[in-house]
């Protein structure tokens, strides 16, 4: 099949509209990464912690739903289980990596291959999660703008976490770089010696922020299984996690460009998912599949001189030795 | 990410082997799995008596754990020189992969050499696709001063990606319909010895845990590995090129993953497929770890740790309880170890945060 067959406007239109939502759980998961990283704790364990919060985020969403009928209710439901269980994997690992110190790099690794263990475990022995699936959250068209040509079928008919991610993005950025809280955040994360000695509390600072992108990590993992793709299978997160931690390198710990990195992924993901179902065989989707990983680092490779890497990034701070 | 604290290994370099935390870590990790087999209505005793017997109760059983552990063991021991010398290659599945594509693109294209050559020059295929793969991100890190954590992560997946194309397009099986390729000759699977199932390529691995204790205990190399990983400055000052050590560090923990992964498609699989691992790259980090980044505890861990999977292989069997209670096990010795070896270090007030040369 030749390439004018496959670039068709209405093709054009679905895949940046599929590319809009598919960036969304991994964007969740690339700010809640940011924030974290921005107070110099480096959290590896996304993967596991989408996992978990994907699977609690469904299996509440699926048991409400049946309970009550009420599909946007036990949707909603379900997103606030997902976003809590994300923080509470999140305090795990902040008393392990803040306060016991341990290496981060291990931790993190460990909390993927926990994750994994644990929804697989879950999932199979549950055996009424099998093909068991949910309605998720109906689209809701933006009023006024949804008619416009091209732009409103892309932009403004997706449900409502759609609309809501891109505002966090914005509030992130706010967050971060114009808010008190935002500058003691970058401060723990840069010098945790100076930040401690003009009265911040460092260990308490690096709880907050690795439990706030653990929550937004396990947000994003529930809006994949219950609003995305309606079901949970194993292994269904597919490394976007991993993705995520590439794109907070990619965005150099910046949400604008977090929001960037997630849609190149996006629109990558559902040109993959349509290059397999057409069958057409001039690129393989497996590198378009690589394309998040290769962009990254070719980021690092040409931008890793200049980087606005926070400098306190994996180190622990422990008073008087900073 | 300038750093990363290994506090943790600054402990154990101090201590050669201390495998106190290790078994009391197990013994709590275990009573957890207990307790998680036992609220998902399980009987925890049972399950874990039938667990031991399909792991160690027989010579099959024993067989089979200790086939499983030579892949654990040679990316634990790859590991173990890598993160003595403080180099944090996370990046072993994909290495593994690679590895297992070289391997296998020899023996799909030479398949009518005998044997004797053609196994050497797969397991050597496979050893330089590893440390070509390493290599790429040692020289990144090197030249270009990019992260290893990042670039070994983003290589893991741009290599198992690029065996899943390998394995769907250029070397499928002709005429066939699967993602798969021809499956390989007798003469391209590597023999088993003394009359066991097990293949000469744990005989391999067990023969490593002596070679890396000697290298990094009784050479020069060895000695400058682990002076790169323990004190940076140090090691500049007495002139050694640090950057060499690095280097040298990540690519033979690079070609022992290659290895690793040759191995077991040419053994288990036969053939080269999309999904030939079972996450070996991330537990034979683990695997390091636990054994105390010493090449005997790495040992011991690799067929601890394989006797879990084999033995909750047999649970799914005869109970049908879910495998993977096998890795929830897994990650939780580890982070009982992990957090019980800080607990110690704050006891003893002997935290000196160490800069890893990263980034």
């Amino acid at each position: 099949m030749p390439w004018e067959q496959v670039l068709t406007g209405s093709f054009l239109i679905a895949l940046l509209t599929a590319g809009i939502r598919l960036a969304v759980p991994v964007l969740l998961a690339v700010l809640g990464e940011i924030i974290t990283e921005r107070s110099g704790v480096m959290n590896l364990g996304i993967e596991g912690i989408m996992l978990v919060g994907g699977l609690a985020g469904f299996v509440t969403a699926q048991t409400l739903e049946q309970a009550t009928g009420i599909a946007s209710l036990a949707a909603w439901v379900g997103l606030l289980i997902g976003l809590l269980t994300g923080a509470a994997m999140g305090l795990l690992m902040a008393v392990l990596t803040v306060t016991l110190k341990t290496d981060q790099v291990v931790t993190g690794v460990t909390f993927v291959l926990l994750g994994q263990g644990l929804t697989s475990y879950i999932f199979r022995r549950a055996t009424g999660l099998l093909g068991a699936r949910v309605t998720g959250l109906q689209s809701w068209a933006v009023p006024g703008l949804s008619t416009l040509p091209v732009a409103g079928d892309i932009l403004f008919n997706h449900n409502a976490i759609v609309y809501l991610t891109v505002a966090l993005v914005v509030l992130c950025w706010l967050l971060l770089f114009r808010t008190h809280w935002g500058l003691e955040l970058r401060a723990v994360g840069e010098n945790p010696a100076a930040a401690d000695t003009s009265g911040l509390r460092v260990q308490t600072i690096r709880y907050l922020a690795v439990m706030v992108g653990a929550a937004l990590a396990g947000l994003g993992g529930a809006v994949l299984t219950v609003v995305q793709l309606n079901i949970f299978t194993e292994g269904i997160m597919a490394g976007r996690g991993w993705i995520a931690i590439a794109l907070v390198f990619f965005s150099r710990w910046h949400p604008g460009g977090a929001l960037v990195g997630a849609l190149l992924f996006g629109i990558a993901d559902a040109l993959q998912y349509r290059i397999q179902a057409l069958g057409f065989k001039a690129l393989p989707y497996e590198f378009l599949l690589m394309l998040p990983y290769v962009l990254t680092l070719v980021v690092l490779v040409w931008g890793s001189r200049q980087s606005n890497t926070p400098a306190a990034l994996g180190i622990p701070y422990s008073k008087g030795k900073g | 990410m300038k750093n990363i604290s290994t506090a943790w290994l600054h402990l154990l370099n101090r201590s050669r082997l201390k495998p106190l935390a290790p078994i009391a870590g197990g013994a709590i990790a275990l009573m957890l799995g207990g307790i998680l087999l036992h609220v998902s209505g399980a009987n925890p005793l049972q399950a874990y008596g039938v667990m031991f017997a399909g792991a160690f109760g027989g010579t099959r059983q024993l067989t089979e754990t200790l086939l499983k552990a030579a892949p654990l063991l040679l990316i634990g021991l790859g590991m173990t020189i890598a993160f003595r010398c403080r180099v944090w290659n996370i990046g072993a599945e994909g290495q593994y992969y690679i590895g297992a594509l070289c391997g296998s693109a020899i023996a799909l294209t030479y398949p009518a050499l005998p044997s004797l050559i053609l196994i050497p020059l797969m397991l050597a295929a496979s050893i330089g696709g590893g440390i070509l793969w390493s290599g790429l991100a040692g020289l990144l890190h090197l030249y270009r001063g990019v992260n290893l954590i990042i670039s070994t992560l983003m290589l893991n997946y741009i290599g198992i990606l690029l065996v899943q194309y390998a394995a769907r397009v250029p070397l499928q099986q002709p005429d066939g319909f699967l993602p798969e390729s021809a499956q390989f000759g007798d003469n391209a699977q590597i023999p088993t010895m003394l009359g066991t199932r097990l293949h000469w390529g744990f005989g391999l691995a067990l023969l490593l845990v002596g070679a890396v204790y000697l290298l990094l205990w009784y050479t020069p190399l060895g000695f400058q590995l682990r002076a790169v990983g323990s004190r940076l400055s140090v090691a500049k000052c007495v002139g050694i090129n640090t950057s060499r050590s690095i280097l040298i560090a990540l690519t033979m923990s690079g070609g022992l993953a290659g290895l690793a992964g040759i191995l077991e498609v040419s053994y288990t699989y036969t053939r080269l497929k999309g999904d030939i691992s079972d996450s070996y790259g991330f537990s034979g980090i683990l695997v390091a770890l636990l054994g105390q980044l010493h090449p005997v505890g790495v040992l011991i861990a690799a067929v601890l740790f394989s006797g879990l999977m084999v033995g909750a292989q047999s649970l799914n069997v005869v109970l049908q309880i879910p495998a993977s209670v096998a890795q929830v096990i897994q990650a939780l010795v580890v982070l009982l170890v992990l957090a019980g070896q800080a607990i110690a270090r704050a006891k003893r007030d002997d935290a000196i945060p160490l800069v890893a040369h990263d980034g």
